[in-house]
């Protein structure tokens, strides 16, 4: 694999892009677990308002990046991180940094909708309390009623929010794990494989939710759908063995990527 | 003659394995087409078919054969009509000591004939043992033999057999379990027809030292079981006080924050702890804890008893220590990790996660090992002989000597006891009023945590 050739390609894409629009950003990112090295010199900038996918065969490194950018990988043992990633500009790894309140501000939604055996106003508000948002019961109702709404999911389960979250169907289940990340008001919005274990219609709910998320946050997710990736994304990163390979405006990415790799990988010709 | 026929049957279940495997190797390489049932089937079946019902048979022949036995002597036994059931016990006694060669005097006439029917009776008895039982492992060989074949499904028949025999093995604890709750229903009534039962249950004094002969010296005696149970319930209270919280933040720490070293050290050290036979604990409790409990109590101006319920409360607290802590350990590793996840990626920090979700979904598990760790405490027996005292009070003073149930039933039955007198048949009460408690909370822990409980 040729190192260098990506990072002088990925140079020449970052540098003319430093505007102030770029939420995150990651800069020779890599990472180990143990002796094993799974990221290698990831240069990626996520930008504001914007929905970014991470594509690229399995094992690529995709999931890795998305979870440092919220420190998930702190709680993996003998996971190393190098590099350094910013958000608005300051260091997540920094000592100054409390990993708890980055959590607060880069949520989360995982590849399995997992939320907690707990009814479904408390999955919501569990974020809020915790970070003290409401100052009273009417102000968590708001922002139960409103997180939900967001989701699109308050229609569904405005007259039962008592019953148990893990009640719902899997498609529910993951717009409530949305909710619940949207109920901190976080900025940026990281998925990982959201809709893997969702049919098509409860994937196309997701999806079209995605769309409508982005005028509030900055979205990453990391699919391997292409034509997900297509259909809500603005921008596009491929990966492949720990290497970023190539990241563009997704219409690029998908009709006329720079490296032949990423074409091969869109073609289904690996991966 | 058992013995013999046992080995046979074994000898003869091995050999039919072996045949059955060997038949069904020759008809699946000489018929042509699929084959049901490996050869290894076959020979598991025939060994069961052979071996299984004559087993079965002879076990239910030497259960039964002495009562049976003892009937027919007894009933040729001159003058039997005559005998209430006590004179039928020594007479049929004195038959098989004759029997078994020990003498102690001449015996009458009568006697020696029934010894001459025993025996006979005995003889009689093993032949038909072995033959039934060789026929019977005769004709089950037979029938397996037939049945070997190409098509014959002898992988269904031994599923069958093994689940069977599952099924029986968890009847076993089951049928244990109501046999002795029977007995000590039984002997419990004959005790409440000597001691009303509102007596005994709601009675304030428990004072079992009755005269048993009409010359003794001795008190009315009382048996109100409340001042027992009562130092029961104080003693287990102090234990689960230590317990509860020290297994269940161990359990948390070793799960969440210890690191796989320490975790790798600390836990089976702390699974030791419930190796300790509860005899040493107890001596530990006499010999160490009571006295420094003693010292304390006058330090700080309580007048200490040597026993006291601090004493044997604390040790049996670090005794239950490992039930707690290793079933909660398991509660807690048992939470999904998307869980915890979950909750950490929405901000929360490790002692909410633990709090709020881990806690809360690991419930069911930890009131689980707390109500084992309880029932541990009500019936430990060892600790409370040695370290609690004799005599019932009814008091709070953690100080003070308190006796249990499990205390009381071992004074109670140790030493010459006759089974007619309200002072030995008191322990098949207490053994009552003990299960009785323990199934309540049992009952009540499966309806808690059903209902608190957060599936996930």
């Amino acid at each position: 694999m040729n190192m260098m050739a990506e990072t002088t390609t990925e140079a020449k894409q970052v540098q003319p892009m430093s505007e102030p629009s770029f939420k995150m950003l990651g800069r020779n990112v890599s990472v180990h677990y143990g002796a094993k090295q799974a990221l290698f010199n990831v240069n990626l900038a996520v930008r504001q308002n914007t929905v970014t996918a991470l594509i690229g065969p399995s094992g690529c490194g995709k999931s890795t990046f998305l979870r440092c950018l919220n420190r998930m990988n702190d709680t993996i043992d003998n996971c190393r991180v190098s590099g350094e990633i910013t958000l608005d500009g300051q260091d997540i790894y920094d000592a100054a940094i409390d990993v708890v309140e980055l959590r607060a501000r880069v949520g989360m939604v995982f590849q399995k909708p997992n939320p907690f055996p707990k009814s479904i106003y408390e999955n919501v508000a569990y974020g809020p309390r915790i970070h003290g948002l409401a100052r009273s019961r009417a102000d968590l109702d708001q922002i139960v009623e409103t997180s939900l709404q967001k989701a699109g999911l308050w229609s569904e389960v405005k007259d039962r929010l008592n019953e148990p979250g893990t009640g719902l169907s899997g498609g529910q289940q993951q717009r409530l794990c949305i909710a619940r990340a949207v109920a901190v008001s976080p900025e940026v919005i990281l998925m990982d494989e959201p809709c893997s274990a969702l049919d098509p219609i409860a994937t196309a709910r997701v999806e079209e939710l995605i769309h409508e998320l982005r005028s509030n946050f900055t979205i990453v997710i990391v699919t391997h759908s292409m034509q997900q990736a297509a259909r809500v994304s603005q921008r596009t990163a491929m990966f492949h063995l720990g290497n970023l390979v190539e990241e563009n405006d997704t219409d690029k990415i998908f009709t006329n990527p720079d490296e032949q790799r990423t074409q091969d990988y869109i073609m289904g010709r690996f991966g | 003659m058992a013995g013999y026929v046992l080995m046979f049957l074994l000898a003869a279940a091995i050999v039919m394995a072996f045949a059955g495997a060997a038949k069904a190797r020759r008809t699946a390489d000489a018929v042509p087409g699929k084959t049901h049932s490996r050869p290894i089937y076959h020979g598991l079946n025939a060994a069961i078919w052979t071996g299984i019902p004559a087993f079965v048979f002879l076990l239910l022949w030497l259960f039964l054969q002495n009562t049976v036995i003892d009937h027919l002597v007894l009933s040729a036994y001159p003058g039997v009509e005559a005998m209430d059931a006590s004179a039928r016990s020594i007479a049929i006694s004195e038959v098989r000591q004759i029997v078994a060669g020990n003498i102690f005097k001449q015996p009458t006439p009568e006697a020696l004939a029934a010894a001459d029917h025993l025996r006979s009776l005995q003889a009689i008895s093993g032949w038909v043992i072995a033959t039934v039982a060789f026929a019977s492992a005769a004709i089950g060989a037979f029938l397996a033999w037939r049945f070997v074949g190409k098509r014959a499904r002898a992988r269904h028949s031994v599923e069958r057999a093994v689940s069977i025999f599952m099924l029986l093995s968890s009847l076993a604890a089951i049928i244990t379990t109501i046999g002795i709750v029977t007995s000590l229903v039984f002997e419990a009534m004959r005790f409440f027809s000597m001691v009303p039962v509102q007596e005994f249950l709601f009675g304030l004094r428990w004072e079992p030292q009755i005269a048993l002969r009409a010359d003794q010296v001795a008190g009315q005696g009382a048996f109100g079981v409340i001042p027992v149970i009562f130092g029961t319930v104080v003693i287990s209270l102090i234990a689960m006080l230590v317990a509860v919280p020290t297994g269940i933040y161990s359990a948390i720490y070793l799960t969440e924050y210890s690191p796989a070293r320490f975790r790798a050290v600390v836990k089976p050290l702390l699974e030791i702890l419930a190796g300790i036979p509860t005899v040493v604990y107890g001596f530990f409790a006499v010999l160490t804890v009571a006295p420094a409990v003693r010292d304390l109590g006058t330090a700080i101006g309580i007048p200490a008893e040597p026993n006291s319920a601090l004493a044997a409360g604390l040790v049996m607290g670090v005794m239950i220590i490992p039930f707690i802590s290793s079933l909660s350990d398991d509660a807690f590793a048992a939470v999904p990790r998307a869980l915890r996840d979950g909750s950490l990626a929405l901000g929360a920090t490790k002692g909410e996660t633990i709090k709020k979700v881990l806690l809360p979904a690991a419930l069911p598990g930890i009131i689980g090992g707390v109500l084992l760790a309880l029932s541990r405490a009500i019936g430990e027996t060892m600790i409370v002989v040695m370290a609690a005292g004799l005599i019932a009070t009814m008091t709070l003073n953690p100080f003070a000597s308190v006796t249990t149930v499990t205390v009381q039933i071992v004074t109670l039955l140790i030493g010459d006891a006759e089974f007619d007198n309200p002072k030995t048949l008191a322990a098949f009460a207490l053994g009552l009023v003990l299960f009785v408690i323990t199934l309540g909370l049992n009952l009540i822990a499966l309806r808690t945590v059903r209902r608190f409980r957060e599936k996930y």
